[in-house]
């Protein structure tokens, strides 16, 4: 099984059946360890509980770059190798970005409040990651005022590629200028600085939450093919009654 | 070469005709800095300090606003599909556009930041600042809105999308276009720096953006 096998939408939609129950019962395990082991996680001697927030913080913040990621890599699929379902990839990963990267500022905002005295500050990575933001809500809307999708879907391709270029600034944001928000601390030169205590629950939330949004974008996937064909149904059957 | 250059002179001089609009750019430009002081009061000391940040809001948004026109107006009369069935490669073809833009529209905006700069109170050396990195600054304005421009042809009716899809990516050059000003007039952290990065950024969108937009017309135009 090729990437290639897979431009036929109907073994797609097969092969993602299958796979589907499978990975939304391994993805439900790992989120639940994960949560368990962040619950039993101990206090941190100075942020006490509110440290906890970073086990959902980290996995989303990490997501919102990872998702714009794959869709950079989908809009190669469109424009490059032209595979059928990149573009189906690239429209249905964008809305799940955008929710990532919300819930990313929202619990690094929650945790900001009580840790910094203030719910929103301009420091250089929270900026862009809000720019992330807006740009994946610009994405949404610029899918949703094409009508064609094939046209939609080079246009977003253009536009996710050119985007791209933000993700590099996020990552480094915090090692180029000197922020308020702490320096990259898990994978770093030289090994983590976080204690095992704390970097356990947080690879395994990490990995539970990749594997979440695996399953809601193959599932959205099969939805979009889904919704694609019953619109060609109802064309086909609007201009047969029309005759 | 040739073809370019003709390309680049027939944009500059149908830019600057009667229906061209380049000139409305400044007019614009003017307006949001006259709104200005209606919105935050007429204190003399706190517009020389945001001066800076008001004339280059003011100079994002009205290169922002003309660029939708860079190739719609060449698309609704047809020769844009003269220009992309041209044996000149057409990411070339787009940098000249976007030259013949700047040089129209940008450059404009660039000389009369000074004037600007009197109505809100700037010395000298802040209206030097605000005009210099306006100068550096605005051709990557030009070439990243370049994409949104070529974008505005497959979307045909763009408007208000095209700014949500432009701005974000326009915000760096705002974010040093700014500080570079702000550290020419009072910081203590040198010119330099963000000015350099100002001129980096500049030269960057001057590679993306015609790729970018040749391959979004290229893919649009079909």
């Amino acid at each position: 099984m090729t990437l290639i096998d897979l431009a036929n939408p109907s073994r797609f939609l097969t092969l993602a059946g299958r796979i589907l129950p499978w990975l939304v019962a391994i993805t439900a395990l790992v989120l639940a360890i994960g949560l368990y082991k962040s619950a039993v996680a101990p206090d941190d001697y100075q942020q006490g509980a509110t440290v906890k927030i970073m086990f959902i913080h980290v996995p989303n913040a990490w997501l919102s770059m990872f998702v714009w990621g794959v869709m950079s890599i989908a809009a190669l699929g469109t424009l490059v190798w032209r595979h059928p379902l990149a573009d189906v990839a690239a429209k249905t990963a964008a809305p799940i970005g955008a929710a990532f990267t919300f819930l990313a500022l929202l619990t690094g905002s929650l945790w900001g409040r009580p840790m910094w005295g203030t719910y929103w500050e301009w420091d250089a990575r929270l900026t862009s990651v809000l720019i992330l933001f807006l740009m994946y809500l610009g994405l949404m809307a610029l899918w949703r005022a094409v009508e064609d999708p094939s046209r939609a879907a080079r246009a977003a391709a253009v536009l996710t590629l050119v985007g791209s270029v933000n993700i590099p600034i996020i990552k480094f944001s915090v090692d180029w200028w000197n922020t308020l928000h702490q320096p990259a601390s898990v994978i770093r030169m030289g090994g983590s600085t976080l204690d095992r205590a704390f970097l356990i629950p947080l690879v395994v939330m990490a990995i539970g939450f990749t594997l979440l949004f695996l399953t809601l974008h193959i599932a959205a996937m099969r939805n979009e093919i889904l919704r694609r064909r019953v619109r060609t149904l109802q064309m086909l059957q609007a201009s047969k009654s029309a005759a | 070469m040739t073809a370019l250059t003709a390309l680049v002179r027939r944009d500059v001089r149908v830019a600057l005709r009667v229906g061209g609009g380049a000139l409305i750019g400044v007019l614009f430009f003017l307006t949001v800095v006259v709104l200005m002081p209606f919105a935050v009061g007429p204190d003399l000391a706190l517009l020389k300090k945001l001066g800076p940040a008001i004339l280059w809001l003011g100079a994002l948004l009205a290169s922002l606003l003309t660029l939708d026109r860079l190739f719609t107006a060449d698309h609704d009369d047809g020769s844009l599909d003269l220009i992309v069935m041209s044996r000149t490669p057409l990411e070339l073809a787009c940098a000249a556009k976007a030259l013949a833009h700047w040089l129209a529209v940008g450059l404009p905006l660039v000389a009369a930041a000074p004037i600007l700069g009197l109505l809100l109170n700037l010395d000298a050396v802040a209206t030097g600042a605000v005009a210099l990195t306006l100068f550096a600054g605005t051709p990557a304005l030009t070439f990243t809105g370049m994409i949104g421009g070529a974008l505005a042809v497959v979307l045909r009716r763009g408007g208000l999308l095209l700014s949500v899809l432009v701005l974000p990516l326009s915000i760096p050059v705002l974010i040093f276009g700014v500080a570079a000003s702000n550290a020419a007039v009072s910081g203590p952290s040198p010119f330099g720096t963000p000015f350099s990065i100002l001129c980096a950024l500049s030269l960057a969108s001057l590679v993306i953006g015609p790729f970018a937009a040749a391959s979004s017309l290229r893919h649009g135009l079909d």
